[in-house]
């Protein structure tokens, strides 16, 4: 079923705001694997010119994933949301995130295609600071598998 | 195939010259590890821990989140600039999926990089190739390093 287009260059309201936690980070770099003393250690950290331990580089997608749910779920789009596979994904970071970092996510619906009977919809998620500081950008391709494909990821 | 591995004395030139290759490492993948994550992450869809729901959606078995493979394959940057923070930006298309059999196993993550460009005096593009049982799993997987 093909998507209304109207939706494209539509933003969504604010998310309420996530506060990132220490434990949080080590947690996510935990379950990454990844020992880099930067996510758990501040004088490792500082020893590299940030003010406090940072967060991984995916580490916004616990942001960014809880705020793409308003569209992938929004009954007036109505996209299958039981076939929806992730097709990319790209962050672009002004900055890490670090602890104490009060962030909102401000989606936006980029593009909207179909192809091969897949709808395939791109949406933009900016971060950023409640003082308003953009920290960093998510950007999906979503798609919504057609009826014949069996190919998930 | 020649190892043009730069070592760690090497200069930065050296290391972030294109065609510098990036240590690459390969990463065991394992149920629990996909819990961990589902936990860590808040992705808890049932693909990437029920096997009986994976097999009925018409997938062989659990598949890995598309972004802990994203996360993982990204150790090769961080580990290799040392600073995470310097991967500024970081590009992955899910092409494959990686499945994770219950079996005592699991899968194997295998992630090989180069510096691709050189983007401005400050930049280089790393290109990452990232595989699972002898198929590519994320295509055009690309980042922007910050080197200085």
């Amino acid at each position: 079923m093909a998507l209304d287009q109207s939706f494209v260059g539509r933003s969504y309201p604010p998310t309420p705001a996530y506060e990132v936690g220490r434990e949080k980070i080590r947690e996510f770099a935990d379950a990454i694997g990844d020992p880099n003393p930067a996510y758990r250690d501040q004088e490792a950290a500082k020893a590299l010119g940030h003010p406090d331990v940072v967060a991984p580089p995916t580490f916004p997608i616990v942001i960014s994933m809880p705020a793409a749910d308003q569209v992938v779920y929004d009954p007036a789009l109505g996209l299958d949301w039981s076939r929806v596979v992730h097709g990319d994904q790209r962050f672009t970071h002004e900055r890490p995130m670090r602890p104490g970092d009060r962030v909102v996510a401000v989606v936006t619906v980029e593009a909207i295609k179909t192809f091969a009977g897949n709808d395939m919809i791109t949406l933009l998620t900016e971060m950023s600071t409640v003082e308003g500081e953009l920290i960093s950008t998510a950007r999906a391709l979503l798609v919504a598998r057609a009826e014949s494909e069996e190919q998930a990821s | 195939m020649t190892d043009l591995t730069i070592d760690p004395q090497a200069s930065a030139a050296e290391r972030f010259a294109v065609g510098a290759v990036l240590p690459a490492a390969s990463f065991p993948i394992t149920r629990k590890d996909l819990v961990r994550y589902a936990g860590a992450s808040g992705d808890f869809n049932d693909i990437h821990w029920n096997g009986r729901f994976a097999v009925e959606v018409g997938l062989p078995d659990v598949i890995a989140h598309g972004m802990y493979t994203m996360a993982v394959a990204g150790r090769v940057l961080t580990d290799w600039v040392g600073d995470p923070a310097a991967v500024e930006e970081y590009f992955v298309r899910f092409s494959k999926p990686v499945v994770v059999p219950d079996d005592g196993v699991g899968a194997l993550l295998e992630v090989t990089g180069k510096v691709g460009k050189a983007l401005d005096e400050n930049r280089v593009q790393v290109d990452l190739t990232v595989s699972s049982a002898g198929q590519k799993v994320l295509g055009k997987a690309t980042a922007v390093v910050r080197i200085r």
